[in-house]
């Protein structure tokens, strides 16, 4: 669909009829065109209402998912301790301040899939992707902006869901966020799996349905609306991420919504597609011949590309933003790209290397072992590269810059201990310990938030026209950056020496009592960081009204065409033609004014040679 | 209301900090802007170094910290073995670690915005690409090399002569099967289970059943220096065997039978020598999210020699007499079974 065709089919105001036309019809540009507020901020069709309110939401769900991760973080910390803030909130899942473990176990696997799907893919994908796909390729929105609305409620209707499942009586689903059956299937094994795991898969499945109608949108809009001379090789790394991002949800998350299904025939209709032999609350039950591993399998094959659905955005704004603030080309933007195409094609690739103990065929495991080592080869390339476009760059320590920076970092960290988890023999030792948790809060959760803060401060001013406070700014960052490492680097050795994940309490094992000191200043670090967090949200919905005014149009200098646009720009993005495209995104050199950047919609100078 | 103080509080130092920030942002003004940043730049751009000193010291102390309370040398030759191969991986990874953190936070420094130079226009290399592609290529050709050497080795088929005992998880204990004189296990299945007289669902038209031993609270009890298989299931849930100690680790699930094998090599009580802590005890630990009692789903692992476990063998009463002494009241203890163990040591 062209852009033309867009915006006049949902009758959108538009302010040219061809958009590479000279001719721009002005005198129409500026009649005013009431929006009723339920069309214009709730019911939107346009990308950027819709992507703050991804972000919005998001934002939501990480304080949920965050203020989730105190509570249990207060348990496993002071273990032994009371407190009254827990009755007050969690009221009898916590009689006289102390935590029921059915509720501890209900509060993890609510913050983990609350992060993982609602803040880390909607809030991260479904904000930048709608954002940034149109204005950085020039288009007027996506293909389909109803379907970029629906899209958009069917995850709140997702969230709803998942947020009521928190006030059924036997509580949420508590079985861990990859919630394997049979413990997830069976009402008897434990409270969770009553009315609140049927909520959750309720809500994942609407989950799925919003993931697969954004990712559609972002790979149609991506391939057919870009603006003349927007190559595909011209594209700045960002759009590349999302494509990339958009390809494998759509081709992942399906596979999540069957297993899914057959989860719910075999909680409701009796059919046993994951259980076999049985015997649970005093009686055997029917089901045989079932296998608990094909939910395993079908979950990972989802599972594991969904981590490079969190990283691939992340990684592709820190590209973007590392770039602009050293007011340098990204080093190596083809083996960039390849790197994507290298990650997204091996992450459909190695989903069982999360199956490594289920006694799953030793030969199986090998080949999974090679192929997850081999992601480290793109991933290497893309740290390599990021760390050439800073070298002799000149650094502006913007917030974003700061938080891109501190991306790069955590990643290297995260991805590096990939490297003892994906290798089976050592898996053997380390699965399911605190160095798992460690290794993926580190590579996809912090590293991830970083490409998003990253993103949030970078883009503020053309969301709102207003920048973000910078002071609160780096408040925000030097607490979080160091606050991570606190909480997640000793991590790494109370699971090299074994220490289980989701265990509500370990004072009663010879092995793992030692660390109680470490856990109490974990909790604590966790606390603050907790906070410094709210802090960002004070200054993000403070920043919306009363933040520095933006002045220019390009207030970074950087050279993608999303700085092309007026200030605030209208449904549409630009008052006139479409921008054309005459360089790649990275040309940041001497203009031959004193610049030091030349945007992509400059046309050539004689005899200078596109990238 | 302490909890409402709290709220207050929090606010009030975000009202403060806020204007704090904005104040700030005044005084940027009053200097000019550009001056400002030009002397935030060079701030922050120090504060880079400061940073990584910082974490480098923190990650010295951590390790500091952590090393007294790690879990003791491994107790089984797999788990020599990994020990090993952890070293090797933390060497390769520490090395990369180390040059790309410096580099990052380095360059950071170094190349923060100044007036006086230009950026660098480097937007590709060809040669470096291929360096940085080559590199990992080799280190991880070399990792994996060596872990699925390990890997094939340590899933391998048991050694024969091995030791086997059974051990079942259930919402939320360990349940252990010892095969009794004959060696071998007999067969079991779910509809035969009920919890007061046949825990595992043994087959008692299986013979082979008839001298097996059952231990209600899971208990290994295995022989130092003798290779031992653990048969591994579930009466419901999936649950995981985790033995700390070895480096191993196996999931226990409903409808299908799962191995390991492993070799112990310290006793229990070398072991607690070795550490110097009289309540040394190797630890089972449920390591599959299997519900509420998750964390409380332990089980002993004993490592004894080969006297010693005979003695204890010597004292179990088979778990079908236990559960019919009507019909076949406790086997006469036989004397000859000392013989038969000095046997077995000689011939070992």
């Amino acid at each position: 669909m062209s852009n033309e065709a867009t915006i006049h089919q949902h009758d959108v105001h538009t302010h040219d009829d061809h958009s590479h036309d000279d001719h721009s019809h002005h005198e129409h540009a500026h009649h005013e065109h009431k929006q009723h507020f339920l069309t214009k901020y709730v019911f939107s069709q346009d990308h950027k209402i819709i992507s703050r309110q991804f972000l919005i939401t998001g934002i939501f769900w990480a304080i949920i998912g965050g203020l989730m991760s105190v509570f249990f973080r207060l348990q496993l910390g002071f273990p032994e301790e009371t407190f009254k803030v827990l009755s007050t909130f969690l009221g009898d899942w916590a009689p006289n301040g102390k935590m029921d473990p059915e509720m501890y176990y209900g509060l993890i696997t609510i913050h983990g899939t609350v992060l993982v799907f609602f803040v880390l893919t909607a809030g991260l994908s479904g904000t930048f992707s709608n954002f940034l796909i149109p204005l950085q390729i020039g288009a007027r929105d996506m293909a389909s902006p109803f379907l970029n609305m629906l899209s958009y409620w069917f995850f709140a209707v997702a969230g709803i869901i998942m947020f009521v499942s928190l006030f059924t009586s036997t509580g949420p689903a508590s079985g861990g966020w990859t919630t394997y059956p049979p413990l997830s299937a069976l009402k008897e094994a434990s409270m969770g799996s009553g009315i609140g795991m049927d909520l959750w898969l309720a809500s994942m499945s609407l989950f799925v349905i919003s993931s697969l109608l954004g990712g559609l949108n972002y790979i149609v809009t991506i391939l057919n609306m870009r603006t003349k001379g927007m190559s595909m090789t011209r594209m700045p790394l960002t759009i590349w991420a999302f494509l990339f991002t958009a390809v494998l949800g759509v081709l992942s998350f399906p596979v999540l919504l069957s297993a899914c299904v057959l989860l719910i025939f075999d909680r409701h209709m009796g059919t046993s597609f994951y259980l076999s032999e049985i015997y649970i609350a005093g009686k055997a039950l029917p089901n045989v011949g079932g296998s608990p591993i094909l939910y395993q399998h079908l979950f990972w094959f989802l599972g594991h590309p969904e981590v490079y659905i969190i990283m691939l955005p992340a990684m592709g704004m820190a590209s973007e933003i590392l770039s602009t603030h050293s007011r340098k080309p990204i080093f190596g933007y083809m083996a960039m790209v390849l790197s994507l195409i290298g990650i997204t094609v091996l992450a459909f690739l190695v989903w069982a290397h999360h199956m490594f103990v289920t006694g799953m065929s030793p030969f199986l495991g090998g080949i999974f072992v090679l192929l997850t080592l081999l992601i480290a080869i793109p991933s290497a390339v893309k740290v390599f590269n990021w760390l050439t476009t800073i070298f002799r760059g000149n650094i502006r320590f913007t917030v974003p810059m700061l938080f891109a920076l501190g991306f790069v970092s955590l990643f290297i960290s995260g991805g590096l201990t990939g490297l003892f988890l994906g290798n089976s023999a050592l898996d053997i030792h380390l699965h399911d310990t605190y160095f798992v948790v460690a290794h993926f809060h580190i590579v996809m959760g912090i590293s991830a938030f970083f490409g998003m803060f990253a993103g949030v401060y970078h883009w503020f001013p053309k969301m709102y026209g207003r920048f973000m406070n910078n002071t609160l700014g780096y408040i925000h960052f030097f607490i979080t950056f160091a606050g991570s490492y606190v909480i997640f680097w000793p991590m790494h050795y109370e699971g090299l020496a074994g220490m289980p994940r989701r265990y509500y309490d370990f004072t009663n094992w010879e092995s793992f009592k030692q660390f109680a000191d470490l856990n109490q200043m974990i909790s604590i670090a966790a606390i603050i960081v907790f906070f410094a967090q709210l802090l960002f949200v004070f200054n993000y919905f403070v920043s919306i009204w009363k933040g520095k005014k933006v002045t220019t149009q390009n207030p970074w200098n950087a050279n993608s065409l999303e700085w092309t646009t007026p200030i605030l720009p209208g449904h549409g993005n630009w008052d006139g033609p479409i921008p054309e495209v005459h360089r790649w995104a990275y040309d940041y050199r001497d203009n031959g004014e004193g610049g030091d950047f030349i945007p992509q919609n400059v046309p050539l100078r004689d005899g200078e040679e596109s990238h | 209301m302490s909890g409402l103080l709290l709220v207050l509080l929090v606010a009030l130092i975000f009202v403060v900090l806020y204007q704090v920030a904005r104040s700030s942002e005044m005084v940027a003004r009053i200097q000019g802007e550009e001056i400002f940043d030009k002397k935030r730049n060079k701030i922050l751009a120090f504060s880079m170094l400061v940073v990584y000193a910082a974490f480098m010291v923190g990650i010295y102390y951590c390790h500091q910290y952590m090393m007294p309370l790690m879990a003791p040398e491994a107790a089984s030759d797999h788990g020599q073995s990994y020990d090993f191969m952890f070293e090797i991986t933390c060497y390769v990874t520490g090395a990369i670690f180390m040059l790309t953190q410096f580099l990052l936070f380095w360059f950071s420094y170094k190349y923060q915005r100044s007036g006086d130079r230009a950026p660098y226009y480097f937007a590709h290399s060809t040669k470096l690409e291929l360096v940085w592609t080559t590199i990992p290529a080799i280190a991880m050709a070399v990792l994996v090399a060596i872990g699925l050497k390990s890997w094939f080795a340590m899933t391998d088929m048991a050694p024969k002569g091995a030791m086997q005992i059974e051990i079942v998880g259930k919402q939320f204990n360990w349940i252990s099967r010892y095969p009794g004189p004959d060696g071998v296990l007999g067969k079991r299945y779910f509809t035969n289970i009920n919890d007061k007289d046949n825990l595992l669902g043994l087959d008692w038209k299986d013979q082979k059943n008839m001298d097996d031993i059952i231990v209600p609270n899971g208990e290994l009890r295995l022989v130092k220096g003798k290779p031992v298989e653990l048969i591994i299931g579930s009466r419901d849930v999936i649950h995981d065997v985790g033995l700390t100690h070895f480096r191993m680790k196996m999931d226990a699930v409903p409808g299908i039978t799962t191995r390991i094998w492993f070799t112990p090599i310290i006793t229990t009580r070398e072991m607690q020598e070795k550490t110097g802590n009289p309540n040394f005890v190797y630890e089972l630990s449920c390591d599959q999210m299997c519900g509420k009692g998750h964390y409380s789903m332990r089980a002993v692992v004993i490592v004894e020699t080969q006297a010693e476990h005979d003695i204890w063998l010597k004292k179990q009463q088979s778990y079908y007499a236990q559960n019919h002494p009507e019909v076949n009241p406790p086997a006469a203890e036989s004397t000859s079974a000392p013989v038969d163990t000095t046997k077995k040591i000689t011939m070992k």
